[in-house]
């Protein structure tokens, strides 16, 4: 079953052009982790070198910003939604 | 039409001695001419040297200055364009009494349209993705436009084909300014940026460097700069990846590429990091005393690596704004981690 991750326009390169993907595991940091292992590249746009969330990558749990609950250790659980959302919008 | 600077009154000399015109002996800054508009306080904006966060950092022939584009009236470089295209407009014949002024942007022109319309009689309504910052969406809102908000998941390019099928939906009703293929918006730059910036710099100017959003500041005043000294260098400054949090800026390789935004006219690209960007923001704060945007502190990063790729020259580049919209932003989201990390 697993969770469905919604995916903004500057990472679909790596989902070969798909705004929504399946990914497995019980914390955000593990569907992170799932994502690269499924769409090798994920990771490093995502969490800086130290492992954190980049400072420009809001991530929603039902939307929710993870940021407000536990962060990368947010709880997830099966049927739930992930949107990455970059901070900006781009452009002028 | 903005006063030109040449026609702004001089002190007297003595005046100038003794400083009188600022605190700072040989600092001449004019003041405005009597303004009948907002329209009339666009342009004529201040060039800054920075000098407090540059020593150890640069060669000491190179010098940095930059042009600070918060002092516009809308608080931003897109008050240029957004004037030249709608003045353009009327004078086309295309933007007229009835029509409601539409346009996609990510905040800084919408500020600069919402602010134009009210001041020469226009409804605005303008499509931004939903997650441009907050005080952006209450500085257009406090000017009276409407919003219509495009997926956050899709960025600038979502709302630039929200805002298309909307105009093509009912083509009468809306001008469209057409930030990104209007030539009027690069035009604006020619006509002023680059002139205040040649007259700044008393014809020194070396290298000008500017991040791109449409593109229009790098072209047109880089065109302007050419044509008085064909060796100044024009250098555009972009996002390293399209996965970023420069507001404002565009990572060209992976965007709609703009109608006005020619490559071949630029003699460097240089692609800057978001992190980069952000410390530069708060260093310039702590060091300059000058709280700015994103898109400056990546021109700022710029800036210092082409100082270090030469021995001496005057380096010209733009600040697009001041920092003060986005104070709700992600961008101070580890400035206390950097903060400390700094003191120890």
């Amino acid at each position: 079953m697993g969770v469905r991750v919604r995916v903004p326009t500057p990472l679909r390169r790596f989902t070969a052009g798909v705004d929504e993907v399946p990914a497995d595991g019980a914390s955000i940091k593990a569907v992170i982790e799932d994502l690269e292992r499924r769409h090798p590249g994920m990771r490093e746009r995502l969490l800086d070198e130290k492992g954190d969330i980049r400072r420009f990558v809001n991530i929603y749990l039902n939307g929710d910003d993870v940021r407000f609950l536990d962060a990368l250790n947010s709880k997830v659980k099966d049927g739930d939604d992930i949107s990455i959302v970059p901070a900006i919008a781009g452009g002028r | 039409m903005a006063t030109t600077s040449q026609s702004f009154p001089r002190l007297p000399a003595d005046a100038r001695k003794s400083g009188a015109a600022t605190s700072r002996p040989g600092v001449e800054i004019a003041p405005l001419a009597r303004a009948q508009s907002v329209l009339d306080l666009v342009g004529n904006t201040p060039l800054l040297e920075i000098k407090r966060l540059t020593p150890g950092l640069i060669p000491a022939g190179v010098r940095i200055f930059a042009k600070l584009e918060g002092f516009n009236p809308g608080g931003s470089v897109k008050d240029r364009p957004a004037k030249n295209m709608l003045e353009t407009g009327i004078a086309e014949g295309k933007l007229k009494p009835g029509k409601v002024i539409l346009e996609s942007t990510s905040g800084n022109t919408g500020i600069a349209l919402a602010m134009l319309g009210v001041a020469l009689g226009y409804p605005v309504e303008l499509v931004m993705a939903s997650n441009v910052s907050r005080e952006r969406k209450k500085i257009i809102e406090a000017f009276g436009a409407k919003i219509h908000y495009s997926d956050p998941q899709e960025g600038s390019d979502g709302a630039i084909l929200m805002c298309r099928e909307m105009l093509e939906k009912n083509p009468e009703r809306y001008f469209k300014p057409d930030q990104y293929n209007n030539e009027a918006n690069s035009l604006a730059h020619f006509n002023t940026t680059g002139p205040e910036i040649w007259r700044q710099t008393r014809g020194e100017i070396t290298h000008f460097i500017a991040a791109i959003g449409t593109g229009g500041t790098v072209m047109g005043t880089g065109r302007f700069l050419k044509t008085k000294n064909r060796n100044v260098q024009v250098i555009a400054v972009e996002p390293d990846d399209p996965m970023h949090g420069l507001e404002g800026l565009k990572h060209m390789a992976s965007s709609i590429v703009p109608g006005i935004y020619h490559e071949n006219q630029l003699d460097d690209k240089i692609p800057v990091s978001t992190e980069d960007a952000y410390e530069m923001v708060y260093r310039l704060a702590e060091t300059e005393g000058l709280l700015v945007g994103q898109s400056s502190g990546a021109a700022m990063v710029a800036a210092i690596k082409v100082a270090n790729s030469i021995r001496a020259g005057t380096i010209v580049t733009v600040f697009c704004d001041f920092g003060d919209k986005y104070l709700s932003t992600n961008l101070w989201i580890g400035w206390q981690e950097w903060r400390l990390k700094r003191k120890k």
